[in-house]
């Protein structure tokens, strides 16, 4: 079984629990939140079990294994080590966040986006394929960016939020680019390959530009300088959130991915160079500016960055045992740190603030805190007996090492022992400020201690701090040495865990950084000042600012420059741009426009059509102001489109233009009533003849090509569909067994678009008010005369006939020319004829008004065609046919493609049918009354009567007037007669 | 016979073109529609010219024409119907909700 699938699924599968629990009351999703992550917990374990062992468990399930792609999973020490700190200190954080969240605050959003969070962070530990981890390294960026903003009333937290999704969504870019380059260095993007190349990694060409994606992945998700500035914005965040992100998981993403791609990349003088520059700036500035920060979670965020500097030149230094004390300090700081925000969340919570100049002396009123609080912040200041000391003074003891081996290496310990006086300043300035130095000034609230269960998370923690720093041995040794083989892919170096390694340089550092620290605290006053001098003077926070600003001028910029709001200015563009790469592709000239195919002879009839055809598409455009007479010459144009097709071997081509052709003119003609009869003349000389010259130019582009294509010869893949269509699709027709059987997938998506486009418009329709015009295009009234006898009873009796050749088409389709698309426009064009002749009322008296139910059958029985196969155990939409011998007919084919070509047949009758009759039935509630009192909107009530019978027009759109008497007739979904609106 | 297919496609792009610069809605569905003729002519031809070989199998078939140009036209003869629709669709809209049928809904110029 795939556990480690499971162990990250469950706390998605428990975010949805914990929203829905907190219906039930405010606290069931803590505990569901809990019971989710002991249970991941419980997945995990047994695991670790084959972990001690030595072994790395691997777990894949795979998906497109023809590409190498599957979800797989690792489980070694680092991603054990780090699975039990995204787990052990998750389970802390809900129960303290359960007492810490206010009544007001939504229990079931907070542990919801946690569990989010959750799952998205051990996603990222527990990857084994590198594309897969970047997955989840972008979900911990948005799950991030809901839990900042958690509060979001608050345009501190919103603000806060947007910026670290920024940054660290840009890193996450960076990190793609960088693994997709190191999945090509490395031939593979499973972790396990990754890692066993290192050599041919680092001798790559691209090595350099990879390793620099990847820095910058990790440098902004670890909160690095320059990009450190986001992480103190990113405390307007409840502090439990602040206390797991900025702690235990989130920044150590960063940490953790340069601990994962350790033997991969690590080891060069880029490697050393920049992972241990950028290390030491961040150590440095962090640990300077924590000292004067006021807010008691700006200084922790700013001793996060420092400690994160400090991890990451661990990495940087890139000895063996760096690695171990590297890894060591991430498991230091995460439980020191998250009780010191613990700690801060208790004292904003019981003070009201969280400001250090007016919180002192809270000794006197939360001892125990206090205390819990102090241990915290000494193991922070690498105290000895506590945890943080271990693991600075390896860290001490490395930079001592490393720096006997370079130039300018004496500055070195110097600038990590001036980062450890800052250290042990600011560590000192938390204690001191907060729980003594004086009293309390003006706090909003009278603190005391908080509730019971509250401080159990602290206690833990802090618990742990001091097993850890006295009882080294016992208690981290195993599992550190575990994750540090897994880092190192190797045995681990020896270690020593001692609190006392005698007189040694390191121990000499950490002595003059407490001394420092002392001091500098001492002599604080003159520092403040210079700190408050330069305060905003240099603040990464602005660079972002003009940035940000900066790009959404240029893209507002960019945007205005094209779009002013006109349509015709950008197409004018669209089309120029298209003409010049067009034309770029034609200018080199090295090949000739003219192919080598022989050419057909020109007939004299062709010569004719293509003459007509030419002259009426001229006329259409010169005449395109007399709105009705160009809407009638395309038509005929599309008639001449209609017998190129039978020209050229297309029967079916030929059909559907011809019967497309006409619901198209229906259409138009239904639409031209409610638009002006004539357009205006409106454009410039200047603009006609740019748009004419643009025309010209297009035209004479599309003819250039398809000259070009014509005349070359060319393979094609037809012969297989020729040879297959009969034996394998059981039809002649081989363009109706492609739309049908081979490409019966995409006939499928067709078909729904053409559904989808109906109901769009059923849609728009509905709520659309149009007044009808009085008089038509040459200033007569509109006539209402009764329907023309001959047509309605010519249609009638041609109805049954038009059917039966619908029905005719439909069923040949697979053998002759025909098919659904082509019978479902004989039949709707048979069915709207009916509608013209006879009128709404009578149509509907005979016909069902509403067309969903047909579109949704169609749909339907196309699907169910397509998932029988699956029965059969075929793919999806496989065709299977039979022969059958019918009487009288004799033999006859039965394809059960032709199901599918049923299904396309009524959603091609359904969808044209109810875009064109529920137009034409607009008309019905369109028309003005012509009584004396005319209301704007007119109603159904307009009677034939009514008309001055001396103003009947020679020509008339017979099916107007009939539409207007169906308006006390509206289908059942249709609107109230006389209330159009 | 390519030429004059060529010249035709070429004339129903140029009216196409022309017309879908219009600043009115309903000259800009005519030039669309003829932009869709010129397009499924040109899609059409890619499959070559042939003429009397439809592509339906018989014995006495001297050849076939190119079918797979042919199947992808089809559906895109009638998507282009539905297209059509959708966009005039559009224009009432436009007029019933602005008031006047400029591309860009702005009132006479």
């Amino acid at each position: 079984m795939n556990t480690l699938l499971l162990a990250v699924i469950t706390p998605y599968l428990g975010a949805a629990l914990a929203a829905w629990a907190s219906r039930h009351g405010r606290l069931h999703s803590a505990w569901v939140a809990a019971a989710v992550t002991l249970f991941a917990l419980a997945l995990i374990l047994p695991e670790a079990v084959a972990v001690f062992a030595g072994e790395t468990v691997i777990q894949r399930l795979p998906w497109m294994p023809s590409v190498g792609l599957a979800l797989s999973f690792r489980l070694d020490g680092l991603a054990l080590l780090f699975a039990l700190l995204i787990l052990g200190i998750g389970l802390l954080i809900i129960l303290y966040a359960r007492y810490y969240l206010s009544e007001r605050d939504s229990m079931g959003r907070f542990y919801a986006y946690l569990l989010l969070f959750m799952g998205a962070m051990l996603g990222i530990v527990l990857s084994e394929n590198v594309i897969q981890l970047l997955v989840f390294w972008e979900l911990t960026s948005l799950a991030s960016f809901l839990l900042i903003s958690y509060w979001q009333h608050r345009e501190d937290a919103r603000n806060g939020a947007r910026m670290a999704l920024a940054v660290t969504g840009a890193g996450g870019l960076a990190l793609l680019a960088g693994f997709l380059l190191l999945g090509e260095m490395a031939g593979g993007y499973e972790l396990s390959v990754i890692l066993a190349s290192g050599d041919t990694i680092r001798a790559h060409p691209s090595y350099v530009p990879m390793l620099i994606l990847v820095l910058l992945g990790v440098f902004t998700k670890s909160a690095q300088f320059p990009f450190h500035f986001w992480l103190p914005h990113a405390m307007a965040a409840p502090t439990p959130v602040s206390a797991y992100l900025h702690s235990a998981t989130m920044v150590k993403a960063g940490v953790f991915l340069l601990a994962r791609l350790f033997p991969a990349l690590s080891g060069t003088w880029e490697w050393s160079h920049i992972v241990g520059g950028v290390g030491l700036a961040t150590l440095l500035t962090g640990a300077y500016i924590a000292l004067f920060k006021h807010d008691l979670k700006g200084l922790l965020a700013y001793s996060t960055i420092s400690h994160l500097g400090l991890i990451t030149t661990l990495f940087g230094i890139g000895t063996p045992l760096a690695a171990v004390a590297g890894v060591f300090h991430i498991i230091n700081h995460a439980t020191f740190k998250a009780s010191l925000f613990m700690a801060a969340g208790i004292i904003d919570h019981e003070c009201g603030t969280r400001d250090m100049r007016r919180i002192n002396g809270l000794w006197k009123y939360m001892p125990y805190t206090a205390t819990l609080a102090m241990v915290a912040a000494a193991a922070m200041a690498g105290v000895p007996l506590f945890n943080g000391f271990l693991s600075k003074e390896m860290f001490f003891a490395e930079a001592v090492s490393m720096g006997t081996q370079m130039r300018f290496g004496w500055l070195l310990p110097l600038v990590v022992t001036v980062a450890g006086v800052f250290a042990v300043a600011y560590s000192l300035r938390f204690i001191h400020d907060v729980f003594f130095n004086g009293e309390p000034v003006d706090l909003p609230r009278t603190p005391h201690e908080p509730p019971r269960w509250m401080k159990v998370p602290v206690e833990v923690l802090v618990a742990l701090c001091l097993l850890v720093g006295i009882l080294p041995g016992l208690t981290v040794e195993p599992i550190l040495a575990l994750a540090a083989a897994a880092v190192l892919q190797a045995p681990p170096p020896a270690f020593d865990l001692a609190i006392w390694h005698g007189l040694s340089p390191a121990m000499l550092m950490s002595v003059v950084a407490l001394a420092g620290g002392l001091l500098v605290y001492a002599g604080r006053r003159p520092l403040f000042d210079l700190a408050a001098h330069w305060e905003g003077r240099v603040d990464a926070r602005a660079v972002y600012d003009r940035l940000l600003q900066g790009l959404f001028a240029l893209a507002g910029g960019v945007t205005r420059a094209l779009d002013t709001g006109s349509l015709q200015r950008l197409l004018v563009l669209f089309f120029a741009s298209a003409l010049v790469l067009g034309a770029a592709g034609l200018v080199d000239g090295a090949t000739p426009l003219t192919g080598s195919r022989t050419l057909l002879e020109v007939d004299g009839v062709s010569l004719t059509a293509a003459i007509g055809l030419v002259a009426a598409a001229i006329a259409a455009v010169l005449l395109h102001r007399q709105r009705l007479t160009a809407l009638i010459i395309m038509g005929a144009v599309g008639l001449v489109v209609a017998l190129i097709f039978v020209k050229f071997s297309a029967p079916d081509l030929a059909l559907t233009q011809l019967s497309v052709e006409v619901v198209t003119v229906v259409l138009l003609l239904l639409a031209l009533y409610f638009l002006p009869q004539t357009g205006p003349a409106e454009s410039s000389g200047v603009r006609r003849t740019r748009d004419a010259v643009l025309a010209v130019a297009a035209g004479g582009g599309a003819a250039a090509l398809a000259w070009a294509v014509l005349t070359r010869p060319y393979e094609s893949i037809a012969g297989y569909f020729l040879d297959k269509s009969l034996p394998e699709g059981g039809g002649g027709n081989v363009v109706n067994v492609i739309l049908v059987d081979f490409r019966g997938y995409d006939t499928l998506g067709e078909i729904t678009v053409l559904a989808l486009a109906g109901l769009g418009i059923y849609a728009m329709l509905e709520r659309i008010h149009l007044p009808g015009p009085e008089r038509d295009a040459e200033g007569r009234p509109w006539n209402w005369d009764t329907h023309p006898v001959i047509m309605a009873s010519l249609t009638r009796l041609l109805l049954p006939l038009a059917l039966l050749t619908s029905v005719f088409i439909l069923l040949r389709g697979h053998n002759l020319p025909g098919g659904g698309f082509i019978a479902g426009l004989v039949t709707a064009v048979a069915l709207i004829m009916q509608y013209l002749a006879n009128g709404v009322t009578w149509t509907h008296a005979r016909l069902p008004a509403n067309f969903h139910p047909i579109i949704g059958w169609g749909l339907g029985i196309a699907l169910a065609t397509g998932l029988a196969s699956w029965g059969f155990e075929h793919p999806f939409l496989t065709s299977t046919f039979g022969h059958m011998h019918w009487p009288l007919v004799g033999d006859f084919e039965l394809a059960s493609a032709m199901a599918f070509d049923l299904g396309v047949y009524l959603v091609v009758v359904g969808a044209t049918l109810l875009i064109l009759v529920y137009l034409g039935l607009m008309h019905g509630a369109s028309h003005p009354t012509l009584s004396p009192d005319p209301s704007p909107r007119g109603g159904g009530e307009a009677r034939p009567s009514s008309l001055p019978q001396g103003e009947r027009a020679g020509w008339e759109p017979g099916f107007y007037e009939d539409f207007t008497n169906s308006s006390t007739n509206l289908p059942p979904r249709g609107r109230e007669p006389g209330r159009a609106d | 016979m390519e030429a004059l297919l060529a010249l035709v496609i070429g004339v129903l792009t140029a009216c196409g073109v022309y017309l879908t610069l219009r600043g009115r809605t309903f000259p800009v569905v005519l030039g669309l529609t003829f932009l869709s003729y010129a397009v499924n002519l040109f899609l059409f031809a890619m499959g070559r010219l042939a003429i009397g070989r439809p592509p339906i199998i018989g014995e006495a078939a001297a050849g076939y024409a190119d079918p797979l140009p042919q199947a992808l036209v089809l559906t895109a003869i009638v998507i282009g119907f539905a297209m059509t629709a959708f966009v005039i669709m559009l224009a009432l809209k436009a007029r019933a909700e602005l008031g006047n049928d400029h591309v860009d809904g702005r009132a006479d110029r």
